[in-house]
């Protein structure tokens, strides 16, 4: 035991100290709102006023008027087609919407002419405005009045409340669920890949620089796997704390400054009455902070962090495996795919089934198997698990892990010692199967 | 009392026999040299040994002890494929490698700094091993074998990629090691520098063992009575029954048999043929007496 500590502390250290370290740590969470703020300002700057296409419309029916807004403008005319092309093809015009007489039960052969090919947001823009136009036209000639529809317009929004024992009710927003279940997916899909590849990097290092013959005449080959995993996973949790401190941080100033309270302060003030109540009493932000308020963040940060160490736990130890297995890292390839795949399963499955409805047959599965739990159950968390699923998700990922973490043991002992052969996976199966 | 008994060890790589039965007894104190070419065994032997890899078969004793974890601190290890933490700095490696021998961290400080004084280093000790000269970096990586003071030493082609001036600083270290009573294994296909340093050799060839003995034993065995004798002729013929090797400027350079006899009888079949300036006994080198070894046992 004590030897492990010294492996995990060696490990832990000398990552954390690098100056790498603190500066992924500090520069991460910043760069991915940087890069989100970077692609803000450039859409935004894009629709203003230079930016402002002009489409000619020649309207053979003159029955629609189509509105300029920010991106497009529309110009009217009665040109003949051949010389709006030609203000098209010279530049003088973004594209050009010929509108031909029409049969209002079909109306067919509208055509736009553009340079480059259009955006589809526009085709879809488009399409709408004249349908809109058609359908009150025709609406109008059955005799309705369409500010009459106008009036008649309501706006539906459905606020959902789950249900718990005991009759407590929780608002629940599936937008912020879904928006969740999202985040911490792609969070852990992306941290067992990153810590993953530290621990293969960390042992193919120990390999090839030889040390590791050394270090097997002092200690378990078993027991310096084990501290390396450990080791680095120490150095994963430490990253994610000071990123929780750095956000929370950053959020409050941030809040602070434009004057407006924590989420979760305002919340905690709204505690206390029914949650339907209060999502009458609120608006917009309102009910969004009351959905917040329903999601037990406690049991969502537990969740995630047992996932994403049961998942790192499970998948570094196969890392370990592969990184004893092979010479170099460009040797590794070969060897990723069962990694790869029952990850990019994870993370599929997370787009088409659990996000889409968490409690399916097939959610079920995916986030109960320890191969894909890990990624799957951090999409359920937000939406609420039951304790059934969770224990024996929980469960299986405990056993997956001493599973694989056996298996790797086994592949990483021999592996380590063997130097400049070619290894397959037929290599790697005799050496499990191999009883010392 | 014998600091290592292997008894009837085997051990087999899939179809590749690496050791068969093979029994050795390792006194203590001295330097034992366990030679033989690549591939022989000798490093699966040392491996089992360091309890690295398990043996198939056969037992290892340490002080009369079936082999444990306990006699990790008992046996110090300087692989023939070695290397460091390029990263790490001198001092914390040697913690390192010290306290997973065992030592406490109070211990391990102490001798990490013992150590470093007196090779000379103790000027490197903060910085890392990527900085450090090749020489320096091996220094360092004998340290980190010796460093628990081990009573068994184990060292596998110890001076392949040592300088000379290196190779010589260690060669002395390890002497020094063997008055103070270490017992040293030195494991090697370079013949040529056992005979200088070991006491008693063993030899492996293709996973057996084919000889040991303590070095002088074994060179008195193979003794085969021929003395290399240079002779100025008197004028009388060249015997048929000696076997010439040389003859210019007037002498005479030729082997010649005991056959049994006593040095000083033979020496009277050659008096009468002229006045001798060279009476040698031709002893077989380590070297000599491995090739034919080698030649014997391989039909």
């Amino acid at each position: 035991m004590r030897k492990i500590f010294l492996v995990i502390q060696r490990e832990y250290l000398a990552r954390v100290r690098k100056k790498s370290f603190l500066l992924t740590t500090i520069l991460t969470p910043l760069v991915f709102p940087a890069i989100l703020g970077l692609f803000l300002w450039i859409s935004t700057s894009e629709s203003g006023g230079d930016a402002l296409r002009i489409i000619e419309v020649v309207d053979e029916t003159e029955a629609f008027f189509l509105e300029s807004n920010g991106e497009f403008a529309f110009s009217y005319s009665d040109l003949p087609a051949d010389k709006a092309k030609e203000m098209v093809v010279a530049g003088e015009r973004y594209g050009f919407l010929h509108i031909p007489p029409l049969e209002l039960e079909r109306p067919e052969g509208i055509l736009f002419y553009s340079e480059k090919s259009a955006p589809m947001g526009l085709i879809s823009e488009l399409e709408g405005e004249l349908k809109r136009k058609i359908e009150e036209i025709r609406l109008y000639d059955s005799g309705i009045d369409p500010l009459l529809i106008k009036q008649l317009k309501t706006n539906v929004n459905i606020n959902s409340i789950t249900l718990e024992k005991g009759g407590v009710e929780k608002a629940s927003n599936s937008a912020i669920n879904y928006g969740l279940g999202f985040f911490l997916g792609i969070l852990i899909y992306t941290f067992i890949f990153i810590y993953g590849n530290q621990v293969m990097q960390g042992v193919i290092e120990e390999k090839s620089s030889r040390i590791i013959e050394i270090l097997v005449s002092s200690i378990r080959p078993f027991e310096l796997m084990v501290g390396k995993v450990l080791g680095i996973g120490a150095v994963s949790l430490t990253q994610f704390l000071i990123w929780i401190l750095l956000m929370t941080t950053i959020s409050t100033v941030v809040m602070g400054y434009f004057g407006m309270q924590m989420p979760q302060q305002q919340a905690m003030e709204m505690a206390g009455g029914e949650a339907a109540e209060q999502m009458m009493a609120s608006g917009q932000v309102g009910q969004f902070l009351v959905a917040m308020q329903g999601i037990d963040f406690v049991a969502l940060i537990f969740t995630f962090l047992f996932y994403f160490l049961g998942g790192y736990l499970l998948y570094g130890a196969v890392f370990a495996a592969i990184g004893a297995a092979v010479d170099s890292p460009a040797d590794a390839q070969q060897f990723m795919l069962p990694v790869t795949i029952p990850l990019m399963a994870s993370y599929f499955g997370l787009f088409i089934f659990i996000l889409d409805d968490p409690n399916s047959q097939a959610s079920f599965w995916l986030s109960v198997i320890p191969l894909t739990s890990p990624i799957a159950m951090v999409g359920r968390a937000s939406f609420g698990i039951p304790a059934f699923d969770l224990i024996l998700s929980m469960t299986l990922l405990i056993v997956g892990f001493l599973f694989t973490a056996w298996v790797a043991g086994k592949i990483y002992r021999i592996g380590i010692l063997v130097h400049g052969t070619k290894v397959n996976y037929r290599t790697l199966w005799k050496w499990i199967k191999q009883s010392n | 009392m014998n600091i290592l008994t292997i008894t009837a060890l085997n051990k087999s790589y899939g179809d590749h026999k690496a050791l068969t039965d093979v029994d050795l007894t390792i006194p203590r104190g001295g330097v034992y040299g366990l030679l033989g070419p690549n591939g022989a065994g000798k490093t699966t032997l040392i491996r089992i040994v360091n309890q690295i890899i398990e043996a198939d078969s056969g037992s290892v004793l340490l002080n009369g002890e079936q082999l444990s974890s306990k006699h990790i601190r008992n046996i110090g290890y300087l692989p023939e494929e070695r290397g460091l933490y390029k990263k790490m700095k001198v001092r914390e490696q040697l913690l390192y490698f010290a306290q997973l021998k065992n030592l406490s961290s109070s211990q391990a400080h102490e001798k990490v700094d013992k150590w470093l004084k007196k090779l000379d280093i103790a000027n490197w000790a903060e910085k890392k091993i990527e900085d450090l000269s090749k020489g320096m970096a091996q220094k360092v990586q004998f340290i980190s074998t010796v460093i628990h003071d081990p009573e068994l030493l184990i060292l596998d082609e110890p001076f392949s990629g040592f300088d000379p001036v290196n190779a010589e600083i260690i060669k002395n270290e390890i002497l020094e090691l063997k008055s103070q009573g270490t017992t040293v294994v030195l494991s090697t296909h370079r013949m040529e520098s056992v005979e200088l340093l070991c006491d008693h050799i063993a030899m492996i060839n293709k996973s057996q063992k084919v000889l040991d003995g303590s070095v002088g034993e074994i060179r008195d065995q193979a003794k085969t009575g021929t003395f290399m004798v240079e002779l100025l002729p008197d004028g009388l013929p060249f015997p048929a029954h000696w076997e010439m090797v040389r003859q210019q400027e007037g002498k005479w350079k030729f082997k010649a048999l005991l056959e049994g006899r006593e040095p000083n009888e033979l020496l009277n079949e050659i008096l009468p043929f002229g006045q001798v300036i060279g009476f040698t006994e031709m002893i077989p080198t380590i070297e000599e007496i491995f090739i034919q070894k080698v030649k014997e046992t391989t039909p």
